[in-house]
């Protein structure tokens, strides 16, 4: 039998890739969440999650490590990012690629060698293990708070620039009212993509000696315990808290259909 | 004395920092109050550059911009009182069309309710009433540019700048916003400074009309004046269709081009070179034996208001409006009011000839092959085997219809006595002694003057040929429409 290229054949092994790696994986995720250690439908592992102080305390230790990254990441991308987009440097490309270099290396060196800087100064890792996870999260996450913000600056017709500066405006005024509004999407983008993962990346927190537990260390705990039914639960509350944020950000994107949104 | 200049330019240039390009080169103008000025010239010539300078985008790298007298020069654009109608409007897409047009009284500081009467009276002026809500995107084009209009009007500026503001807009919207810009400037009684390649427009629009080429001024004048009176070769050529020859003043008041010697107004010294410029529309078509020059009729286009009619009159083409049909191949004369012909001195004296194709696909003067291949006058054109010439982007050049233009310097021409050397004989009309060189015209069997230099004297009335190295020829197609 000769097989034809049509769009339908050639849709197969994307279909089989999503059922095999999401679809069926999320299937199981629910299966477990709902069920106990027997195969019973039970409700048990979700009133533990918000009955459970441990699970409720790192959620809000999660969110914490998450809101202070994506501060930071924030206040020090955005004028890297405007000076960088706005600057007539012939070097901008260069100075661009500096920021995204340390994202061609395994993230995992990288921060074992922040690790050494950090141990250089503060002598032992252990007194502050939230500002280092802090500082370890936001060096990793930063240049994906860089470069959304950076293309939607980049994007702004210098003519709207120009026209407010005629239509009365000083360069304080101009950049409140034109340039900062219509950046936003990419700030969402950026913030999407620093508060998302910081949420769960623990091997930071592990690799900084913080002992703390947040999202990803705790489901992994769940499961090195072969609590699957606790474990999927928390995964898939984390999953739902995902969902909306994303749809928080991207509804307020549509607007702005050429931002800087990578999501 | 009271100064009815609102603003005045003074020896403006600019020079650009990162490539040295001069856009704009000694640039003055003065603009009285309510005029309404347009800038005129192909893109590149530093029309836009000159009008960012007035409204402070770009600083002058010398001169001096005055406003009411005093400099502007270095004043930010948000304190001048000028407002701009950008090219592609540059409305503020995070608001709607109120905010867009408030946001110029809101720097300002006015209450609220001052605005919104505003910006109620600047859409009714725009004949956009209750919009105020809709957002950007939900406009049409023109729509857009009305409000880009109105954000600027709204402001009350002394002068308002619009640069290319209809060049997005299809053509019955443009004609509709240009008569409206015309009203509205009347209307406002608001010093209008316009921007525009479209010579058109800018006959229709505006009061004084400043043709530019390549960052300097060509010509300042009204309409009328830059179309009747054009001061040189370029403001003719750029300003409606006209017919341009080379040629040189043979008595007091008598000019020879085109093959006839013809009674003109304009008085320039004897044996001057010198270009004449005239109107299709001012050459009376009339019998052969009454004409001054006679012709043959090669094409015939009817144009709607009138027909467009070639007539080949020895090796030169006039182009002619005539509202009578005439048949392709008709003998005609013409004749030309003296009025009507407008001679200006020839910057240089380069020699402009018209060429001819062969079946062999080469160029031809006087029935002599010029040793040149067609495939070097296009770049990247290439011939294929069928014999037919394709250009650069693939597309096939229809030699058929096409005109060869040729070109060469009056250095680059060398006389020869023996006759049948040159590619074309001719008899010395003219003889002027330059101080190194003498500049020679030699009347040709084509009825076309050549501008020749050289050291040595040569007798008048001498028979010449003329040799003409291809090398030194330039080349430029003219398709016919």
């Amino acid at each position: 039998m000769r097989i034809h290229f049509t769009r339908k054949n050639l849709g197969i092994p994307y279909v089989l890739f999503l059922l095999i790696f999401v679809v069926m994986p999320l299937l199981v995720l629910f299966y477990f969440a709902f069920t106990n250690g027997s195969g019973e439908f039970t409700l048990t592992n979700l009133t533990d999650f918000f009955t459970n102080p441990n699970t409720l305390g790192t959620l809000f230790y999660s969110f914490a490590i998450a809101a202070t990254t994506t501060f930071f990441c924030l206040i020090l991308a955005y004028p890297v990012a405007y000076f960088l987009a706005t600057s007539k440097l012939k070097a901008r490309s260069v100075i661009i690629m500096l920021f995204v270099l340390p994202m061609w290396i395994n993230f995992s060196l990288r921060i074992t060698a922040l690790k050494e800087i950090l141990t250089l100064i503060q002598g032992n890792l252990a007194f502050y293990p939230f500002a280092n996870s802090v500082i370890g999260m936001t060096y990793d996450f930063l240049p994906f708070m860089i470069l959304p913000i950076y293309t939607a600056i980049e994007k702004l017709d210098p003519a709207l620039i120009e026209a407010a500066k005629d239509l009365g405006a000083g360069d304080k005024e101009t950049f409140l009212r034109i340039t900062l509004p219509l950046s936003l999407p990419g700030v969402m983008s950026g913030i999407a993509m620093v508060f998302l993962p910081s949420m769960t990346n623990y091997v930071v927190l592990d690799m900084l000696y913080n002992s703390t537990f947040i999202m990803g260390s705790l489901i992994s705990s769940y499961f090195a315990a072969d609590n699957w039914n606790g474990g999927s639960m928390i995964a898939l509350i984390l999953l739902l808290i995902i969902c909306i944020f994303t749809l928080l950000t991207t509804t307020k994107e549509e607007d702005n259909k050429d931002g800087g949104n990578l999501l | 004395m009271e100064n009815t200049n609102i603003i005045e330019l003074k020896n403006v240039t600019k020079r650009f920092e990162d490539d040295g390009f001069v856009a704009v080169e000694d640039f003055n103008l003065e603009v009285k109050r309510g005029e309404f000025v347009t800038f005129l010239g192909p893109s590149g010539c530093g029309k836009t550059t000159t009008l960012r300078m007035i409204a402070g985008f770009d600083l002058p790298t010398h001169g001096e911009i005055l406003l009411n007298g005093k400099s502007i020069t270095k004043l930010p654009p948000y304190d001048r009182p000028i407002n701009t109608v950008f090219q592609r409007y540059a409305l503020f897409p995070h608001m709607n069309i109120y905010e867009n047009i408030a946001f110029g009284l809101k720097q300002k500081k006015m209450p609220k309710d001052v605005i919104a009467r505003k910006v109620k009276r600047v859409l009714t002026l725009v004949d956009l009433e209750g919009f105020e809500e809709r957002s950007i995107d939900t406009l049409s084009g023109g729509q857009q540019q009305r409000i880009a209009i109105a954000r600027a009007l709204v402001n009350e500026p002394e002068i308002l700048l619009l640069d290319e503001p209809l060049g997005a807009l299809d053509l019955k919207m443009r004609k509709e916003m240009q008569v409206e810009l015309k009203n509205m400037h009347k209307k406002l009684g608001i010093t209008f400074i316009y921007v525009t390649h479209d010579q058109e427009e800018a006959l229709t629009m505006s009061d004084k009309i400043v043709v530019m080429n390549e960052g300097k001024i060509q010509q300042i004048g009204t309409p009328e004046d830059i179309y009747n009176e054009p001061v040189n070769v370029f403001v003719a050529d750029f300003i409606g269709e006209s017919n341009i020859f080379s040629g040189i003043m043979t008595k007091k008041l008598k000019a020879r081009f085109c093959g006839g010697e013809f009674d003109c107004v304009d008085d320039i010294l004897e044996g001057m070179h010198v270009s004449a410029v005239i109107r299709p529309e001012d050459v009376e078509i009339t019998k052969p034996e009454e004409g001054t020059i006679k012709g043959v009729v090669s094409s015939v286009v009817f144009q709607g208001i009138h027909y467009e009619i070639a007539i080949q009159s020895g090796k030169n083409e006039m182009i002619v409006y005539s509202t009578e049909h005439i048949e392709v191949g008709e003998k005609v004369g013409m004749k030309i009011k003296p009025e009507s012909i407008h001679v200006v001195i020839a910057e240089d004296h380069t020699n402009h000839f018209q060429v001819d194709i062969n079946s062999d696909y080469r160029l031809e003067y006087n029935n002599k092959v010029l040793d040149t291949s067609l495939t070097k006058l296009f770049k990247d054109s290439k011939r294929l085997s069928d014999g037919t010439v394709i250009d650069a982007s693939g597309e096939k050049i229809d030699l058929e219809r096409a005109k060869i233009h040729a070109s060469i310097q009056p250095q680059d021409i060398k006389m020869t006595d023996n006759v049948d050397e040159g590619l074309i004989e001719g008899k010395i009309s003219n003889l002027i002694y330059q101080g190194s060189y003498y500049l020679y015209v030699i009347h040709t069997e084509l009825e076309h003057d050549f501008a020749v230099y050289d050291e040595y004297l040569w007798n008048m009335h001498d028979r010449v040929g003329l040799i003409m190295p291809v090398d030194k020829m330039s080349f430029t197609i003219k398709k016919s429409k």
